[in-house]
């Protein structure tokens, strides 16, 4: 077998052991998945009104703050979904598994692959959790043709594995499962301070630069042009860039922790 | 000469300035049981995360060779040929022995047929059938260290490190992997085994070396150890401090230990040189209250070698 076949096979199968351990304890992914939607019901029910007349043209109301909110919240879901991903590496990196496929004569990166394919996987799952949520509340797309829906798709695949490989690098550098969901705390953070709630305008100035061109940023405003016909502009280019980063950044960061002699 | 297993020449680790193995030659033969004893803290796990490819050596060690293959340019190589039972369980404890027998047959790159049939033989072979369906979690002590063992089997490999497989064993799951350890051998693999039971090096090795502060103390098999200390001796234990004084003065040759009232006559514990003590006892009308043989054992070594205080008593035999 070829190099790369071996790769492919190799990461497939630490794939489906990831997926084993997903399925044999959801919990973790479901209480992660409580956040983004408590988030939505709070801002829509409690809130929405207030946030509706305050957005946009004004005097939407709720129905108008669904469709500004829910892009934002689905890249939130992810966010919050690879805090588990942090969690759940560094859970594995504590066991001697670890140890015993570093002694084995496998693909060396399968293990980390595994990782974040599986958790690529969890998170396109739960933003599909979270959309249906939302259609169910009454978010509804405008404008939207297959090829966007497709670009969507893409964009959150593409995000979910920016911020997995993050993630993972989180994970490997945290001695146990508590560290990891501190250190991996910011990938839930920082949707608060993007567009996601709130447009960029309306706040501080001081502050605007950093929100608009934080990662969250850029990809909502993507997600929401694609979705619901916003004007794009910049922001498409922006956002694959600061994925493509992130996603090179968190494996050449992750590869290095992990190819270290373990202590 | 025989094809070498493992052969190392100046393995040296350091973490720091902490100097863990300064230097140790290891030639050991295809098919055989090599042991290496020390005490805590020798730097045994060490020698086996190096040679498992776990770890990287000091670069100043020498060539070091694993399955005829170089460690430092061809470890992939290296790690197709081994495979390794730490000190902590290696298996995945979310799932069940099963799934964890066919992730290694997966690795393994076995069919699924293939991996099918390995992972039911082991885990028949191991007692471990009627868990099979149970997580890994669930599993005692016992149970998870022979499915640990079953995980590494998978893929037959020919040089098997096995660090401390017993500790923390009841005695019964210790003969049994004794008797599974055996077996590995004379299928033809090579074990390489650490412990800190002299008794199982005793009972399993071919040549044994002893580890401390990270040099090899020394190295042979087990009768070639316990010679190199002084031999055994017959103990005499009284509890009349009178009585005690008597046969101190009539067995002038005696080693005395007046705190515990106890005399040592050097013997080489056979029956003529014990009847002869029986003999000068009863000719000098001593009545001792108890007479102990003892010969020496890996443990003399051990401590001996590694600077223990003190040979302990547990390993005698009474006689009376």
């Amino acid at each position: 077998m070829s190099t790369l076949s071996l790769a492919v096979h190799d990461s497939s199968t630490m794939l489906r052991r990831n997926l084993l351990h997903a399925r044999r304890y959801p919990s973790l992914t479901l209480n992660l998945l409580l956040t983004p939607i408590m988030l939505l019901l709070l801002f829509v029910y409690i809130l929405g009104d207030v946030m509706g007349s305050g957005i946009g043209d004004g005097g939407g109301g709720r129905s108008e703050y669904i469709r500004y909110l829910v892009p934002g919240l689905l890249l939130m879901t992810i966010g919050s979904t690879v805090i588990g991903t942090a969690v759940s590496v560094a859970n594995d990196m504590n066991e001697g598994i670890i140890a015993r496929f570093r002694t084995m004569a496998i693909h060396r990166g399968s293990v980390l692959v595994g990782h974040v394919v599986g958790s690529v996987l969890q998170s396109v799952m739960s933003v599909v959790l979270v959309g249906a949520v939302a259609v169910a509340i009454g978010f509804r797309s405008r404008d939207a043709g297959v090829l966007q829906w497709l670009a969507a798709f893409g964009l959150l695949v593409l995000f979910a594995t920016a911020l997995t490989w993050i993630a993972v690098g989180m994970g490997l550098i945290s001695p146990n499962a508590e560290a990891a969901s501190n250190n991996a705390m910011p990938l839930i953070l920082l949707p608060l301070l993007s567009s996601a709630f709130v447009p960029v305008h309306a706040m501080p100035g001081w502050f605007q630069p950093i929100a608009e061109y934080q990662p969250f940023t850029p990809a909502i405003e993507t997600l929401r042009g694609l979705l619901l016909g916003s004007e794009i502009g910049h922001n498409g280019w922006l956002a694959v860039v600061w994925c493509l980063g992130l996603a090179v950044l968190g494996y050449v960061w992750s590869a290095s922790k992990f190819n270290r002699d373990p202590k | 000469m025989t094809n070498l297993a493992i052969a190392a020449n100046g393995l040296r680790k350091s973490y720091g300035d902490k100097l863990v193995l300064d230097g140790v030659d290891l030639a050991i033969p295809e098919g055989t049981i090599f042991s290496l004893l020390g005490p805590n803290g020798a730097g045994k796990t060490t020698a086996v995360k190096i040679l498992s490819t776990l770890m990287s050596p000091d670069p100043a060690s020498g060539d070091i060779r694993v399955g005829g293959h170089d460690l430092a340019t061809d470890p992939q190589a290296v790690r197709a040929a081994i495979g390794v039972t730490g000190q902590f369980s290696a298996v995945d404890n979310l799932i069940t022995g099963e799934e964890n027998m066919l992730l290694m047959s997966d690795l393994h790159r076995l069919s699924k047929r293939e991996g099918r049939h390995a992972a039911t033989e082991l885990l028949e072979r191991f007692d471990l059938t009627d868990a099979a369906k149970k997580p890994a979690s669930t599993y005692s002590g016992g149970m998870r260290r022979r499915l640990d063992l079953a995980m590494t089997l998978v893929g037959n490999p020919r040089i098997i490190f096995l660090d401390e497989p017993t500790t923390g064993l009841d005695p019964r799951s210790r003969h049994n992997m004794w008797q599974i350890i055996r077996k590995l051998v004379s299928d033809g693999a090579t074990v390489f085994l650490t412990t800190q039971y002299l008794e199982e090096a005793d009972e399993l090795a071919d040549r044994i070396a002893v580890l401390n502060d990270g040099k090899i103390a020394a190295e042979g098999t087990a009768e070639q150890l316990k010679r190199l200390i002084p031999g055994g001796h017959v103990r005499l234990c009284f509890t009349d401090p009178a009585k005690y004084q008597g046969a101190a003065l009539t067995l002038r040759d005696a080693t005395r230990d007046d705190e515990a009232l106890a005399l040592q006559i050097p013997s080489d514990g056979s029956q003529r040189a014990l009847r002869s003590i029986l003999d000068r006892l009863d000719s000098a009308d001593i009545d001792a209250d108890t007479l102990t043989v003892h010969t020496p054992d890996l443990d003399d070594v051990f401590f001996a070698l590694t600077g223990g205080a003190g040979v302990p008593n547990q390993a005698m035999e009474a006689v009376r």
